[in-house]
């Protein structure tokens, strides 16, 4: 181990010339696991593989080789494929691609691992090969990349993810990694590295689409004695999980990020702000780093370049407003996250008052593609202002979700139909969500939108750091809207009125939409309705004078949903009713005459004793009383309830 | 417990303000929430009044100052998981075991709390038991596990 280490630094590290030599590649390949004698199974082991249960999987896997083939290695990988084909296995036999396995969950493993060492491959569970250069071909069997989910991504950022150990260091230095790092410290000076970053055209991949080499460059020219690179992996919208699938796929590459953004901006200290429950990736960051600094890449005299970099981790104590640069500032110095009135810019004045960066972990994921790659290849991808590539969390409805990466200039919509599939058993689509709790809605007349900073921001749809909802037709959008006003409600900060108040009052009113009152007088009504008048200029209100970024998007999934769903909010206000059958609230229930046998068990559970009748006799509803909760239908077992 | 909070602070440098949290946090991480006596030690350490910390704690959803359940519950409400019925699962929870996100129940067994994305996107709603992940619940599953969990609890 320690002659690789000796190796890897001095050959590979520390080599003037771009190209390998023929020798030095050889044992790189063989890091690389290329040139194996043995058979290589690798598992993926993500927290969304850990869910769908890839730890009985090892554990299976494991208990096999060591009876049967004890050559065979195991290595933990990071997800790279479809959610739904978790826990994914893929087996490399000496010299021959890569084959891929779906949904191999602990017993399938015996029959599997028999017929691949047996030469019988079960091609039920198979999902494809992966070509590698210089490997043997399977014959008919279909290539993993052909599939619709692959072949319409571009992995640049994800090009790793998958593919390593992202618990080795040695690995990721025999794909190339480091090497740019290395370059840029030992060759050029801050201004050079920050102005490569500015000449590619990079924009903060957090939403914002600040270009990067500018923000770096802001920092460098603040005099100051010290400075400090944070990156923010606090992604905290919910149902975001690209940050997280990254990390746990590929920490290496983000440490080598930082520590080069680091170096441009010439700060000593960086610190990565972390999701508290992401704790699997936590430890894979922690590991990467502590790694490198056993190989002498962070810490004192980097490689004697007289360049001092330490990262830490902060784990986040728990407010989704610390995404909030300023608001993250505070959390970091040891107070209530609040935000603070800009400018001062942290590029200026940020962490103890010193010069601060902020860069999101996609933004940092790129900076080693850059420096390596140089800024003209960044510049071939993706549109003339937004170059590069985008990567998305596909959640919800679609057939496939999963963490993906798409050419800038894509649009929305062949996002939907080619790389997530189109939409879970035939439904229909009905919206797609970007930007989480505080993003807005897209329908079939803006989906045509390409994924590019400037269209976008023209159009007011907010790009957000990677959220991606596929919503279908069965979900209501009225409901939907009022679970993001309750969780923005439950994070507002407080610190401005706008947005603490705001946010109540519009829940409170949306939840009078979504729900039946108890006795529908005129008083009641008339409050309702007023209520219902005041939503739009509340939302305006907040998002004109809200403080930080939180108030003022708090009301777009709203207003978003208001221009372009206002028939089913107007179904639920005038008619009472909600077309999706979601709203408890506002469900009628009747009973089929045909199908009640008259066995009491709704009636001896309704809360409010609505239901009437006589045993073996069918029962009826008294609608009046009926509050919808829903019980009833819930406990029938002859579904003889119906709903309306 | 005092020796605990000792080795813990023993750790950190006094009067900075900026270890003030993942002090906390370890504090919270070894003995599950934070008594009063480690805030006022904290607070000495620190050089902050009790009122200072406590203002701090309580902003962030992650400090809790009562003991939690022997079985600690997490349910996710995400997107995702919202999707796919979170919202059923969250009231049925409440209803069997009549307790609201952050409580533990009086005999000290059950508490929960509701989280936003856990990484089960695919086989929402999920919730842990203990740190154990159980995809894809239904809120007619929910009375059997409760009951299952007591047993063991008690039974144990």
């Amino acid at each position: 181990m320690e002659d690789l280490k000796k190796f890897l630094i001095d050959k590979v590290l520390m080599l003037e010339s771009d190209t390998l030599p023929p020798e030095t590649e050889k044992v790189l390949r063989k890091v690389r696991r290329e040139k194996s004698d043995n058979a290589v199974i690798f598992i993926s082991s993500g927290t969304s593989s850990l869910i769908a249960g890839s730890e009985k999987t090892r554990a299976a896997i494991k208990t096999y080789i060591d009876e049967n083939e004890r050559g065979a290695e195991l290595v933990n990988v990071g997800c790279n494929s479809p959610l739904s084909f978790e826990p994914l296995v893929c087996i490399q036999l000496p010299g021959k691609n890569r084959l891929y396995f779906r949904n191999i969950t602990e017993e399938k493993v015996e029959p599997l691992l028999n017929g691949i060492f047996h030469n019988d491959i079960n091609k039920d569970d198979l999902a494809g090969q992966h070509g590698t250069k210089g490997f043997e071909l399977w014959q008919g069997i279909p290539f993993i990349d052909d599939l619709p989910f692959f072949a319409n991504q571009k992995r640049v950022v994800l090009s790793n993810c998958g593919c390593y150990d992202p618990e080795s260091i040695e690995e990721y230095i025999a794909r190339g990694g480091y090497r740019a790092f290395v370059k840029a410290i030992r060759h050029y000076t801050y201004e050079e590295v920050c102005n490569i970053i500015e000449k590619s055209g990079l924009r903060g991949r957090s939403g914002g689409g600040y270009p990067t080499g500018l923000k770096w460059k802001q920092a460098l020219n603040a005099s100051a004695a010290s400075r400090y690179l944070i990156c923010n992996a606090k992604e905290s919208d919910p149902g975001a999980f690209t940050d997280r699938t990254i990390l746990e796929s590929d920490p290496h590459r983000l440490v080598e990020g930082i520590a080069t953004a680091s170096y441009a901006i010439g700060a000593s200290s960086a610190i990565v702000f972390f999701r508290k429950e992401s704790q699997y990736a936590l430890n894979r960051l922690q590991k990467a780093i502590d790694k490198a600094r056993e190989y002498g890449l962070l810490g004192h005299n980097i490689l004697s370049s007289g360049y001092n970099l330490d990262i830490i981790i902060r784990k986040e104590p728990g407010a989704f407003v610390c995404g909030e640069e300023t608001a993250l500032l505070s959390t970091l110095e040891g107070k209530r996250g609040m935000p603070q009135l800009k400018p001062p810019y942290p590029t200026t004045s940020g962490l103890f008052s010193k010069p601060t960066v902020i860069n999101n972990v996609e933004t940092l994921m790129n900076v080693p593609l850059i420096m390596e790659n140089g800024p003209e290849w960044f510049r071939t991808m993706g549109t003339e202002n937004s170059p590069g590539t985008k990567v998305f969390a596909i959640a919800g409805k679609g057939r496939f979700s999963g963490v993906v990466e798409v050419e800038m200039g894509t649009t929305i919509k062949s996002i939907v139909d080619n790389i997530a599939d189109g939409i879970k058993d035939g439904k229909d689509l009905k919206a797609v969500q970007l930007g989480g709790a505080s993003g807005s809605f897209l329908t079939s007349g803006n989906l045509e939108v390409p994924v590019d900073y400037d269209v976008m921001a023209e159009k007011g749809i907010p790009m957000g750091a990677g959220g991606f909802v596929i919503i279908d037709e069965n979900t209501c959008i009225v409901d939907l809207v009022r679970y993001f006003m309750e969780f923005i409600r439950n994070e507002s900060c407080g610190k401005c009125i706008p947005c603490r108040e705001g946010t109540g009052r519009m829940l409170e009113i949306l939840d009078s939409v979504i729900k039946k009152p108890i006795s529908e007088d005129s008083g009641t009504t008339l409050e309702r309705f007023k209520g219902v008048m005041q939503l739009e200029t509340i939302a305006s209100v907040m998002k004109d004078t809200s403080l930080c970024g939180l108030g003022q998007t708090a009301p777009n999934p709203f207003l978003s949903a208001l221009e372009n769903f206002r028939e089913e909010f107007e179904e639920h206000i005038f008619d009472r009713k909600c077309r999706a059958n979601v709203c408890r609230g506002l469900r009628t229930f009747s009973i089929d005459v045909d199908k009640c046998t008259g066995c009491t068990a709704c009636a001896s559970k309704c809360p409010v004793n609505a239901i009437y009748g006589t045993r073996l006799q069918p029962f009826f509803i008294v609608e009046d009383k009926c509050t919808g909760c829903g019980i009833c239908y819930d406990i029938c077992k002859f579904s003889a309830i119906k709903v309306r | 417990m005092s020796i605990d909070i000792d080795l813990i602070i023993k750790k950190y440098k006094p009067g900075r303000r900026e270890e003030l949290i993942p002090l906390l946090q370890e504090i919270q991480d070894e003995n599950g929430h934070l008594s009063e006596e480690s805030i006022i030690r904290v607070g000495s350490f620190v050089g902050l009044s009790t009122t200072k910390i406590y203002g701090l704690a309580t902003f962030y959803d992650q400090f809790k100052f009562i003991p939690s359940g022997k079985v600690r519950i997490k349910i996710c409400n995400g997107t995702s998981c919202f999707l796919n019925g979170s919202q059923a699962v969250l009231n049925k929870f409440r209803e069997e075991t009549g307790l609201a996100a952050g409580q533990t129940s009086r005999d000290g067994i059950l508490s929960y709390e509701i989280v936003t994305c856990m990484g089960g996107c695919n086989n929402g709603p999920v919730i842990t038991i203990n740190g154990e992940y159980n995809p894809a619940i239904k809120p007619e599953q929910l009375p059997d596990l409760i009951k299952k969990l007591k047993f063991i609890i008690e039974n144990d």
